[in-house]
């Protein structure tokens, strides 16, 4: 029963939301949309008992690849407004290629058949009791150790690659050094003189 | 040790020790006031010649870490141990040459030794995943020191091509992978043995296989995925170069036997015939396409081409001799090359490096010591007797007619005396035409690495008998 609940309350809060992401006049409402729409499927992800699925899904796409488009949208001086003029020009083009698509699915759908087997084994929980992530974690940090630590090591390599081939020590760029700022004290930062009236320093 | 015993990984010890001190190094270097670049040059020296110890002492038995992804034999411990030598010496060369030419940092021996641990990952893969992180590891590495001299633009150029033509292989072979995986159901490579001795080849499986050959082959620069070789070599630092023709061909082609002899015994008659093809079209391309070159490094990428193609003449013979000649090959080539590079590095006037082939001219009458060394090496490298090259050449046209296949011994013995041209072309010019300007004097070590390769050219023989015992056993562990 709560389980319902909360199923159609993520449900009707993913679509709303991506809906608004392709509506809203501003960009920036649209990522923040997309964000919400990627919270609600990870909510849908945990009725469905993929947990692992669901901490990915925030962790990635919420933490890494829509933080990077908000950047994108706020660095770029996009205009979207100019963008979407020409919309309605490119309608009846648009539409006939959604429609095509449309029957197309519709076809596949009509004519699938679900293998009752598939359905039993589609759904396949552990047998010992742990849990998906717990499964997972045994599988990547003591099955397979090895390629995690080598998979380590060229990551490693790809990171010193960019900084040898990238980096440079210019001469003469003034760079901040925190420790010396921090040690700044009036006496040294601040010079006190009386000045004259009617005079300049 | 104990803490590696309990995750099932104490044959790896080496490699961990190796990414260890690597990963010290690096911080060393990042840490360190001022210049860190001799110190860590000589501890990534010191570590490359530690763990080649432990490779060589780690006890004679087969053992493997890592439920079994992970194998130790003589033929790793030979290969390792070659691997290891080639990177270190490679290190050694480098060490003026990067001073002189303001390029000394001390990412390099890192870089370096962090490739070496990606070979001897591959040299111990037993299993299609450990075979393609340790190629990735190394592989990546080699992209970044290509490119290491980045104010030039060939080098960069070499850097780019060697890293996109790499990722496509990369891809290939990845996909053979899949496909093998798919077709059998494990990526290990007993289990895949297993398979295919139970069930035989099927077409899925064949493709697989030529995709893993064709990834394998780019490794190995054969013909006809040579593409990048001389490019690379042209554009890439000499001592970077000198590294590239050395130690990651002796991995390669240690991976390279592995893949084909322990999980593919069983479908021999289905990679044979396309080595036989890649080890001709190899001999045959290193033999007419370096008469041409006027750069002493192209030259020597179509000749490391052409030798690519003789040690898989014995690779395609499939047979446990085979192996052992191409074990043997590798000694002979890994060696050679090391002293030829260090001759070209000793090609050096008024304080400039030089690489063109005419530079050498009357080397004779300047630098009698230098001439005669090099011309040893070539002589070698032509495969006259008694000298070492020879012997490589030898015994891997005995393995291929003892396995009926005389076509391609006799291809070979023919591509290696057009080959022979070329070589003795550049003695040739060191003996008999008119003296250039004379070179520099030479650095120290250049000079003692290169009269090591001449005299071991030299004198193989005396010592052949040895080295042909060590790669007996070593491929006779793997099959």
């Amino acid at each position: 029963m709560i389980a319902a609940l909360f199923f159609y309350l993520f449900a009707s809060v993913a679509i709303a939301s991506a809906v608004m992401v392709i509506s809203s006049r501003n960009p920036v409402h649209s990522v923040l949309f997309l964000i919400l729409c990627f919270f609600n499927a990870a909510g849908l992800f945990i009725l469905l008992g993929a947990e692992f699925l669901a901490m990915i899904l925030v962790v990635v796409y919420v933490g890494a690849v829509a933080v990077l488009f908000l950047f994108v949208v706020m660095m770029l001086d996009v205009d979207f407004v100019e963008l979407r003029q020409g919309m309605l020009n490119y309608l009846p083009f648009g539409g006939t290629i959604g429609l095509i698509v449309l029957l197309e699915l519709a076809l596949v759908l009509t004519s699938w058949a679900i293998a009752p087997e598939s359905i039993t084994n589609a759904a396949s929980p552990s047998t010992s009791g742990v849990s998906n992530t717990e499964a997972l974690g045994q599988i990547l940090y003591t099955k397979y150790v090895y390629y995690f630590q080598a998979a380590g090591l060229v990551l490693l390599v790809a990171m010193i690659g960019a900084i040898v081939l990238t980096l440079r020590h210019k001469q003469g760029v003034k760079r901040q050094d925190v420790s010396t700022q921090v040690a700044r004290n009036p006496a040294t930062a601040i010079e006190i003189r009386k000045v004259e009236p009617g005079q300049g320093v | 040790m104990y803490f590696l015993q309990n995750y099932d990984a104490a044959a790896a010890l080496p490699e961990a020790v190796l990414a260890v001190l690597a990963m010290a190094l690096l911080m060393y270097g990042v840490f360190k006031k001022g210049d860190a670049n001799d110190h860590v040059t000589i501890g990534a020296i010191v570590s490359l010649a530690l763990v080649a110890v432990l490779v060589i002492f780690a006890g004679e038995d087969k053992s493997s870490a890592f439920g079994g992804t992970f194998i130790v034999d003589a033929f790793a411990r030979v290969m390792k141990a070659m691997a290891l030598f080639g990177s270190a010496i490679a290190i050694v060369l480098s060490a003026h040459f990067m001073k002189r030419v303001k390029m000394a940092r001390f990412e390099y021996p890192i870089l370096v030794m962090l490739a070496t641990v990606g070979m001897m990952m591959m040299i111990s893969a037993n299993d299609l995943i450990s075979l393609y992180m340790g190629l990735e590891l190394q592989s990546l590495s080699l992209y970044v020191v290509a490119a290491l001299n980045r104010d030039s633009a060939k080098s960069s150029e070499a850097g780019l091509k060697y890293f996109v033509l790499g990722a496509l292989s990369s891809g290939m072979l990845l996909y053979g992978a899949s496909l093998v995986y798919g077709f059998t159901g494990t990526t290990t490579f007993p289990q895949i043995a297993a398979a295919l001795t139970a069930g035989g080849s099927t077409l899925g499986l064949t493709f697989g296989l030529v995709f893993i050959i064709a990834g394998l082959a780019f490794k190995v620069s054969a013909v006809p995925f040579h593409m990048w070789t001389p490019d690379v070599y042209e554009g890439a630092p000499t001592p970077v170069t000198a590294f590239f023709a050395a130690a990651p061909k002796v991995a390669a082609m240690a991976l390279f036997m592995r893949v084909m002899v322990s999980p593919f015994a069983a479908v021999v008659v289905e990679w044979q015939q396309i080595l036989v093809f890649v080890s001709i079209a190899s001999m045959v391309l290193g033999a007419f396409a370096a008469i041409g070159q006027n750069s002493i490094k192209r030259l020597l990428a179509y000749s490391s081409i052409g030798h690519m193609g003789f040690a898989l003449v014995g690779l395609a013979a499939g047979s446990q001799q085979g192996i052992e000649g191409v074990i043997v090959y590798m000694m002979i080539y890994l060696i050679s090359t090391i002293g030829v590079f260090a001759c070209v590095l000793a090609m050096r006037r008024k304080g400039e490096y030089i690489e063109q082939i005419s530079d050498l001219a009357g080397l004779a009458r300047n630098h009698r010591g230098l001439a005669f060394v090099l011309s040893m090496l070539m002589f070698s490298l032509a495969g006259i007797p008694p000298l070492a090259g020879f012997f490589g050449k030898y015994f891997v046209f005995l393995a291929a007619v003892q396995a009926n296949l005389f076509a391609l011994a006799i291809i070979g013995v023919v591509a290696s005396v057009v080959g022979a041209y070329y070589y003795l072309r550049i003695v040739k010019i060191i003996y008999f035409d008119e003296p250039a300007e004379k070179f520099d004097a030479m650095d120290g070590e250049v000079k003692w690495v290169a009269y090591a390769g001449g005299a071991f050219a030299l004198l193989f023989a005396g010592f052949a008998n040895y080295l042909t015992t060590l790669a007996e056993a070593a491929a006779q562990s793997l099959y």
